[in-house]
């Protein structure tokens, strides 16, 4: 790959990375991420990911752009508000590195169209705060082999958890969707927003690590952070042979659109 | 008297073993179904929480589901 006099500027502190260089740079331009939610955590993530110089990253959301979205979803301006959110994150992903091409999904990802859209990227991340569209990403993932990265965030913590073929999946540690009447709206329980950019932050640097194939990607631990306290801990967990789509006796052959508050299928 | 690690921290209970579902409310967890337990590294399943026993020793993670819901 030739890159221009501005490309080698741009991209020079990942030269220098001794383990990412010209030949690591390259990964990542061929590297294809899909952004599940274009909210809390799919912001942080998608705008380190085009500072990287991922070549196509995809972007799915249904959602337009709403006041209470900015205290933490930092890549929609407040012009932005009522704009549909994958406009206005492939507008800032432009800006930002015209490097990019960004693919705009401006739709739910359900049963219907998981498989379909993501067999055209390397790396998936979870950006959802629902458990339905969780799971979904989850059993596509499983189902497809692609390995994606989970994370959750409330009030002040946050978890995340790689998964690449074979490795634990997220329904290995937590099995099911919990009841929908367990679930508070979004608006009762609240998150602090530097947590968002924490966690999405963590996220893309596993895309990055997996394009790469540098260091030791988070799977089969479940890193998990109190930022009252600013403890991190990370949990070994490991292949569950009750789960339900990768165990010994799987019971999830095909996507399931699981039921939620309604709340959350508005809100990231 | 036993000691248990919970959550990578070590916690003393007054008999020399608890039913897990009794150790859960110990813990504060005010909605069982929001918690995913591994015990010694394995996980149980949730409809056996009643029916698994603690013992002195045993390492236990609570697992809580992140992503819009409540502890
Ligand atoms: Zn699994």
């Amino acid at each position: 790959m030739d890159y221009t006099e501005e490309q080698i500027q741009r991209y020079s502190r990942h030269f220098l990375l001794q383990d990412v260089g010209v030949e690591g740079q390259e990964k990542i331009s061929n590297g294809k991420v899909l952004i599940v939610g274009a909210g809390g955590l799919g912001a942080p993530a998608a705008l380190y990911l085009a500072a990287a110089g991922v070549g196509t990253i995809g972007i799915i959301d249904g959602d337009v752009v709403d006041y209470s979205n900015l205290q933490r979803q930092v890549i929609h301006f407040t012009a932005d508000v009522n704009k549909p959110k994958v406009i206005s994150a492939k507008e800032k992903i432009n800006q930002l590195n015209p490097d990019v091409n960004v693919v705009t999904y401006q739709e739910l990802l359900t049963s219907y169209n998981a498989l379909d859209i993501i067999k055209d990227y390397d790396f998936l991340i979870d950006g959802t705060d629902n458990f339905p569209v969780k799971f979904l990403i989850n059993d596509a993932c499983v189902l497809a082999g692609k390995p994606f990265s989970h994370g959750g965030i409330l009030r002040f913590d946050g978890q995340t958890m790689t998964y690449v073929p074979g490795s634990a999946c997220y329904r290995c540690v937590f099995v099911s969707p919990p009841p929908p009447n367990a679930v508070p709206t979004c608006s009762q329980a609240g998150v602090l927003g530097a947590i968002a950019g924490m966690l999405g932050t963590i996220q893309a640097a596993e895309a990055l690590k997996y394009l790469t194939g540098v260091g030791e990607l988070l799977t089969n631990r479940l890193l998990i952070f109190d930022a009252k306290k600013m403890t991190f801990r990370t949990v070994n967990v490991k292949h569950n042979p009750n789960c339900p789509v990768d165990g010994d006796h799987p019971t999830v052959t095909q996507l399931v659109d699981y039921e939620q508050a309604a709340c959350e299928l508005k809100k990231h | 008297m036993s000691k248990i690690i919970v959550n990578g921290q070590e916690q003393t209970i007054d008999t020399t073993s608890i039913q897990l579902l009794d150790l859960i409310k110990l813990n504060d967890v005010q909605q069982p179904d929001m918690v995913s337990i591994q015990l010694n590294g394995e996980f149980v399943l949730r409809d056996r929480y009643e029916t698994t026993t603690i013992n002195d020793g045993d390492e236990l993670d609570f697992l809580y589901f992140m992503g819009g819901g409540q502890r």
